[in-house]
């Protein structure tokens, strides 16, 4: 299970206030364990948006997100409702956002933040990985994680170690920044490298033993069927 | 009071220089060349901090030393090796041991030096850095809360790379640079005056000084190596092929004639040099004197 939870309503209208038309994109895994998502929360979310005053260009739950083929084969039969928005608000992990991103030319923007799980990926194959650091920035990055891309998970731009657009640290990797200033570009969202936060709360990144047990943090652990004790083994 | 300040808030052009600290306490040899071929001659020498992720003696250390023997440091802060609380911390200590300027630096990655198994920090980087330094001038720390006392005189510093490819991303950096506080730059090796009149050109709107930066090209090994392992720098043919057909014992004196005409170039364009000597200190007092800003 990937934790995650929903990101309060008045950041999300923040996110998207650049953006008319919102194609919400639901991931039918962990986020209905963890009760911050499904089809209830994807029409929470709509009715929302129509009040503010956005449009809701299409609505799509997909059983998970991080399962490359699914998300192509899926997504692919909704190109005409996407060609009519601006921007997929995806309610699911970080790794969901950025395959999101990966897969469709539009912005990604996160609804939920991921807690820290310590390096659950899901089912995604990519280089896309979600650290859970509990306070997604991938609205600002293109669907590009610069905590986990970046060899020293910078948050204010390329270090000087960046070359021909690759990493100091492999000279095939990619530079994280690099990609983010790119995709932000040909997005015409340059200016996000301004909103982005100067320094990282790494309290975020802590998920306390309460937060263990409010969650469905421990749901691989919960015995859901237990055998009477006569019929103990022999 | 910073002199380094001084004078480029006067409009003086500013040379400054730069000491590699050794790996061990004898720093003897390294005082004795500053003494002898900096002293008098910059106005700010900076002290790298485990350059390259390769473990040295200290720049906070050395930074004390030197004021103690009458220059003004620059000193070089990294966030590979440390935390918020510790690097708060220093620049504190730095201030009451009389270092009044810092260079803000991200740092290189651990894994390109002599302990690539340590843990990288990265708790801040440079804009994180230089907004730190700012927040601890205006008598608070990173929390908060008050000081007792703010190291309100420091003189903070960051780089850039104008010869970067692209080069918008490094000018958008810099541009946060000075909106958390950078009072001036220092620049990667520069080797192309065209290119660094274009950079400058748009750098010039954030009306803070830049030193260009100089590193003797000291032979054709060197520049080919720069060329292939040092972000933003290319060593044109214009200075490799001259070198490269130079006899060994004629290269040092080639190497400054061809430095100096470089650097004439480029002072219309700039508000001083950061000559980075690697080595060369011996050379400095002759190339100020041939490239005029002695």
């Amino acid at each position: 299970m990937i934790v995650n939870v929903p990101k309060p309503m008045e950041e999300l209208k923040e996110l998207l206030s650049d953006y008319q038309g919102v194609y919400i994109l639901g991931c039918g895994g962990c986020p209905i364990g963890c009760e911050s998502g499904g089809r209830a929360r994807l029409e929470d979310l709509k009715a929302e948006l129509i009040k503010s005053g956005k449009k809701v260009s299409g609505i799509q739950m997909i059983d998970f997100l991080c399962n490359k083929a699914l998300v192509g084969a899926q997504l692919r039969c909704r190109i005409p409702a996407l060609k009519n928005s601006n921007a997929v608000l995806v309610v699911s992990c970080g790794v969901g956002v950025q395959a999101t991103a990966a897969m469709i030319d539009l912005p990604s923007l996160p609804a939920n933040n991921t807690l820290n799980s310590q390096g659950m990926q899901g089912l995604w194959p990519s280089v896309e990985r979600c650290d859970g650091c509990g306070d997604c920035l991938l609205h600002l990055t293109g669907g590009i994680c610069p905590i986990t891309r970046c060899a020293k998970s910078l948050l204010n731009g390329q270090c000087g170690g960046t070359q021909d657009g690759k990493c100091e640290v492999e000279t095939q990797r990619d530079c994280a920044w690099h990609l983010i200033y790119e995709k932000l570009k040909a997005l015409g969202k340059l200016d996000n490298l301004k909103k982005l936060p100067k320094l990282r709360d790494y309290r975020n990144w802590e998920v306390s033993d309460q937060e263990r047990k409010n969650t469905r943090w421990a749901l691989e652990e919960e015995q859901l069927y237990r055998a009477p004790k006569s019929a103990g083994r022999q | 009071m910073s002199k380094l300040k001084q004078a480029l808030e006067a409009g003086n052009f500013a040379v400054t220089g730069e000491l590699g600290p050794p790996k061990g306490v004898e720093i003897g040899p390294m005082m004795e060349e500053a003494e002898k071929f900096l002293k008098g001659r910059v106005l700010g020498v900076n002290v790298t901090d485990n350059p390259s992720s390769v473990m040295r003696i200290g720049s906070l250390g050395i930074c004390a030393r030197l004021v103690q023997a009458g220059f003004e440091p620059i000193y070089q802060i990294p966030c590979r090796d440390r935390n918020r609380l510790a690097i708060q911390s220093d620049i504190l200590s730095g201030y009451v041991l009389g270092i009044r300027n810092i260079l803000a630096l991200t740092g290189d990655h651990p894994s390109l030096g002599d302990h690539p198994g340590a843990k990288c920090v990265f708790d801040l980087d440079s804009v994180s850095l230089l907004h730190t330094i700012s927040t601890l001038k205006n008598g608070k720390d990173l929390s908060g809360a008050d000081l007792v006392g703010s190291p309100k005189d420091i003189f903070a510093g960051a780089t850039v790379t104008p010869g970067a490819d692209p080069v918008e991303p490094q000018l958008l950096k810099m541009e946060k640079k000075v909106e958390a506080g950078a009072e001036f730059f220092q620049t990667q090796a520069i080797y192309d005056p065209d290119k660094f009149e274009k950079f400058m050109k748009t750098a010039s709107r954030f009306k803070t000084p830049v030193l260009a930066g100089i590193v003797i090209v000291k032979g054709p090994a060197m520049a080919k190596y720069m060329n292939e392992k040092v972000p933003g720098v290319f060593v044109p043919d214009s200075i490799i092929k001259p070198l490269s057909e130079a006899g060994k014992e004629d290269r040092p004196k080639l190497a400054i004639d061809l430095m100096a005409k470089l650097m004439k170039d480029l002072k219309p364009m700039c508000q001083g040099f950061h000559i980075m000597a690697m080595g060369w200190a011996k050379y400095v007092p002759d190339l100020m004197q041939k490239a005029g800003v002695a």
